[in-house]
């Protein structure tokens, strides 16, 4: 763990201090990653916010109705979906989609000595491998987080109309509204940045960061998995006692 | 970095080399080699004597654990970034040539010279093309590495380490498994990269080169070195390799033991 602290640290220094650095290899790297981690996975992100708003509405319709508090369900919505469920199952899906590819293929140029070609070139490894990728899933997780939500909220309403329970769509949208405050925009924002950060981080880290022989490279795609998925839940601990303080 | 230009290009005095998979193990000692511009040395050694780690070095791509080492007569240690402009005089052609394999043939030999100089694909291609065309590799430029024969690989590598026009020339091992017609072809051409080639600014290229089989670089005014026992050991010229009767020289000229030369 202190090695991938002090490796996303790396990351970010040469981040800030590369930002001008050969922009016109960098600039489409960047667009390029942000088309993986993202847009890439938007069709798989419309199934998933269908069958998310139907399976929170379809679970809390019934429970809701038992105590004749239907009107708390724009609220439901938004603590359930906005708040946890949104963020976090979006970087589990790319951090599977995305990050597992990610380990296997930095792993495998790892160990071909293609990061040894890039400094014998004086190419940064970090600037040129790892921070499109790092500014790629930050990107992509938050944005396909925003979308994982609206299609969730909108299918939460359609299922709760199939149901028909009474409610109009603009009384669920103000619940909704009315449940939401400034700070789950700035946090919501925050939370799904970190997220696309780590698991860029830790896949980053175990596929490249170390010197590997081929046959390591399985094992350590499974690791990486695995730690991204704990961070990832760490990260979210974290901004659960955040939502507590303020 | 202290700046006390000196004469040769590569000046190392007791050098220690270690291993570049492992920092702890040790591969060579006491390196004490000189290297003037426009000269070449070919390195012989067999597997694990430490060819890769030398050149490695040399490149400063690894850290020499004890001893003086100059480039360009600059103090060096690892390269940091100030020393970028030191590095790129130098070229590299790894064993087996290491290239990006999510990249064609030609985006890798783009690829330095693109980033370096932040061109767009537009501007770099025609600079691109002309040293592959020079290269004879235009008609692999679409091709991904994992598409084409391996011979053919080190080449696209000659051609990456080639496109920032750099004075020195590492190639660790470049005959390594290649046919003949290969052999032949970067022989001659290693040889006008010596003379000085147009496309390079005529300048005599310095160049360094190890190998296992020292017959394909017979003749020619080329300087030898072995590594042996953990030692640089010079040479000399063509001459004294077929006069010598050092059980290493005839393995690395595949003689085989108490025959004459």
């Amino acid at each position: 763990m202190q090695g991938i602290g002090a490796f996303a640290l790396i990351t970010l220094t040469v981040m800030l201090r590369k930002r001008s650095v050969a922009r016109e290899v960098m600039h489409p790297r960047i667009r390029q990653e942000t088309t993986r981690s993202g847009v890439a996975l938007l069709p798989m992100f419309i199934f998933v916010s269908l069958a998310l708003g139907f399976l929170v509405i379809g679970q809390t319709v019934a429970a809701l109705a038992k105590l004749g508090a239907t009107a708390y369900l724009g609220t439901t919505m938004v603590i359930v979906i906005v708040r946890e469920l949104g963020p976090l199952l979006a970087a589990m899906l790319v951090l599977a989609r995305v990050g597992t590819a990610q380990v296997i293929e930095l792993g495998t140029a790892r160990a071909l000595g293609e990061v040894e070609a890039l400094e014998a070139l004086g190419i940064d490894p970090v600037h040129y491998m790892i921070v499109p990728r790092v500014i790629g899933m930050s990107l992509g997780v938050f944005s396909l987080t925003v979308y994982l939500i609206i299609g969730s909220l909108a299918s939460g309403y359609l299922w709760a109309f199939l149901e028909k329970v009474p409610l109009t769509p603009g009384d669920y949208f103000n619940q909704i509204v009315n449940a939401l405050n400034w700070l789950d925009f700035v946090l919501l924002a925050l939370k799904t940045m970190a997220f696309g950060f780590f698991i860029a981080i830790v896949t980053c880290y175990h596929g490249l960061a170390q010197p590997l022989r081929l046959d390591e490279v399985a094992r350590v795609a499974v690791r990486a998995v695995t730690q991204g998925v704990l961070l990832c839940v760490l990260v979210d601990a974290i901004f659960i006692v955040l939502y507590q303080a303020t | 970095m202290s700046e006390k230009p000196q004469g040769g290009v590569i000046e190392m005095a007791d050098v220690s080399v270690v291993a570049m998979r492992d920092s702890t193990t040790l591969m060579l000692e006491h390196v004490n080699w000189s290297v003037a511009p426009g000269e070449f040395w070919v390195i012989g050694g067999l597997q694990q004597s430490g060819k890769t780690d030398l050149l490695m070095t040399t490149a400063g791509l690894l850290l020499p654990v004890e001893g003086s080492y100059r480039l360009f007569g600059y103090e060096t240690r690892l390269f940091e970034e100030a020393e970028l402009a030191i590095r790129l005089r130098l070229g590299f052609v790894f064993d087996g040539g290491n290239l990006f394999n999510h990249l064609t043939i030609a985006e890798n030999v783009a690829l330095p010279l693109r980033y370096h100089k932040n061109l767009t694909p537009e501007k770099a291609a025609p600079i691109v093309e002309g040293l592959l065309e020079l290269l004879e590799l235009m008609p692999l430029a679409g091709v991904t590495p994992a598409n084409m024969a391996a011979g053919w690989r080190q080449r696209v590598a000659l051609a990456r380490a080639l496109i920032l026009k750099p004075e020195v020339l590492l190639l660790d091992n470049p005959l390594g498994g290649l046919a003949g017609r290969h052999w032949e072809w970067w022989m001659q051409f290693l040889e006008q990269l010596r003379r000085g080639h147009d496309w390079f600014g005529s300048t005599p290229m310095t160049i360094v080169a190890s190998t296992e089989d020292l017959r394909h670089w017979r003749g020619g005014q080329r300087q030898f070195a072995l590594l042996r026992d953990k030692q640089f050991v010079t040479v000399g010229s063509w001459n004294e390799v077929e006069i010598s009767a050092d059980p290493l020289v005839k393995e690395l000229l595949a003689i085989p033991a108490g025959a004459t030369v």
